[in-house]
């Protein structure tokens, strides 16, 4: 028995289960999707790594598995990786800390 | 980039040992994969549904036949100085099975005797070869394309003093292995030092002429430094134009992607990690029908050190022979056969059939 968890490492070998109760849906999804990801004004091994980035963004285990081997086999190297890594660290991060300035808007609304 | 390609590539896997670095060949270390049988064994064990021909079947296809012969693989040994970690000759210093003189001269023989319009010679480190100069003058007077398959490294060992432009005066393509433009990743899979030595071995080979886009042809070949399938090439070229330009300086025609075959030390790599199965597997659920007319099979007359015969370089080194219809050993080759002769396949197969397909000369698609 796998051990319980929200996250099952084989979850993504089902992700076409969503086609069952909404087949046109998912059709066009992964249309679209495999359209995205084709080689366009960017390269298709600069946008893994900006899905590797937004895959650490929104946290999804799947989404991370996927694009660090798509990274890996469209080229790219650990470093540049570990930077993609970062720039979606330092959005969320900044996100976060920009949302201060709301804090003080706050503060400076409620204090004398 | 489809949903099918990206559940395929999140097979939970576990995790790598860290810092082991196998040394020396398969032969050397008496393991039990230095028999091809037992790689055989190995492959056939990942499931019978792996079936190569029944996909072929499956895809409307009908079984691999032979084309005209265009391309003649001379592998004149298992001898070489490095020792890399996915090479799946099993090749290094300790081998000893090297062609023989009296059969280098029946490839000549049979080369003269025939139109095939490439000699592509591989190894081993076909440059430590003591006859490696005569099949190069021999196959130059006949006026046939020749290429060479260089590690980059044996070529200026100082036993090969003025190799290099021997090769140039004589128009030798050169396709050249290195795995990644830096060197950590190229060590890892080549040996310590290696890529240093390659950039240097690729700046000399800039200075004769070669890669400049001149007639002297420097191609790169690429393969994964892991168990991931080879990039598409295209998008993977220009990057390595740019890189190696950029950081280097070198200059290169044309970058071929290679999928990592599971026989050999990458079998091996496969079994210590514990990933045959999701491997083979990977490959055979990435199985492209497009490729097939392509297969470098089809058109390559592949002759081993011991003159025997085969389909292709990775059948050469399972010891899968040609068909018993066909000839079995150079010395039997007949140029003037008819095409057509069935080609033998087997579950690795699927390495050239992945993705945008694999082969000598890069991408099939």
């Amino acid at each position: 028995m796998p051990e319980e968890s929200y996250y099952r490492p084989d979850g993504l070998a089902h992700f076409a289960d969503m086609g069952e109760a909404a087949p046109e849906l998912w059709e066009k999804f992964s249309a679209w999707y495999g359209a995205v990801f084709e080689e366009g004004a960017l390269s298709e091994r600069e946008k893994s790594l900006v899905a590797l980035g937004v895959a650490h963004a929104v946290q999804c285990p799947y989404c991370i598995d996927a694009y660090s081997r798509a990274s890996l086999e469209k080229g790219s190297n650990i470093e540049q990786m570990t930077e993609a890594v970062h720039v979606a660290a330092a959005i969320t991060g900044g996100a976060t800390l920009v949302h201060g300035v709301q804090m003080r808007e706050h503060v400076h609304r409620l204090s004398m | 980039m489809t949903i099918e390609y990206l559940q395929a590539s999140t097979m939970p896997e576990p995790r790598r040992a860290v810092g082991e670095r196998r040394t020396g060949s398969l032969r050397s270390r008496t393991h039990a994969l230095a028999d091809p049988a037992a790689q055989r064994q190995l492959l056939a064990a990942c499931g019978p549904t792996l079936s190569f021909s029944g996909a072929i079947a499956a895809a409307g296809l009908p079984p691999l036949r032979s084309l005209a012969i265009d391309v003649m693989q001379i592998n004149v040994g298992k001898f070489c100085n490095q020792t890399c970690r996915h090479c799946h000759v099993d090749a290094g210093p300790d081998r000893q099975e090297i062609m023989s003189s009296a059969i280098v001269d029946q490839c000549l023989d049979r080369l003269a005797a025939s139109d095939i319009g490439t000699v592509d010679i591989t190894g081993g480190a076909p440059e430590l070869h003591e006859r490696f100069r005569d099949i190069v003058e021999d196959a130059s007077a006949l006026g046939r394309r020749i290429i060479l398959r260089a590690n980059l490294t044996a070529l200026f060992l100082p036993v090969n003093a003025g190799l290099a432009e021997f090769l140039a005066a004589r128009g030798v393509e050169i396709t050249a292995s290195l795995p990644y433009y830096l060197a950590q990743q190229t060590d890892a899979q080549r040996g310590r030092g290696v890529f240093d030595q390659s950039i240097d071995a690729l700046r000399a080979l800039n200075v004769l002429g070669y890669g400049r886009g001149n007639g002297l042809q420097l191609n790169l070949m690429v393969n994964p430094v892991g168990r991931f399938l080879a990039a598409e090439q295209s998008g993977m070229e220009r990057d390595w134009h740019r890189e190696l330009e950029r950081r280097h300086g070198i200059q290169f025609d044309s970058l071929y992607t290679i999928t990592n075959m599971p026989i050999g030390r990458f079998l091996e790599y496969l079994q210590d990690s514990g990933n045959v199965e999701d491997y083979v597997h990977a490959l055979a659920q990435a199985f492209n029908p497009a490729t097939v007319p392509n297969l470098m099979c089809r058109s390559t007359l592949s002759v081993g050190w011991d003159g025997r015969i085969y389909d292709c370089d990775f059948n050469q080194m399972l010891e899968v022979g040609t068909h018993r219809s066909a000839w079995q050993t150079i010395a039997e080759f007949d140029p003037s056969t008819a095409p057509g002769r069935e080609i033998a396949v087997g579950p690795h197969c699927y390495g050239c059939t992945a993705g945008s397909g694999s082969s000598c000369g890069g991408s099939l698609t």
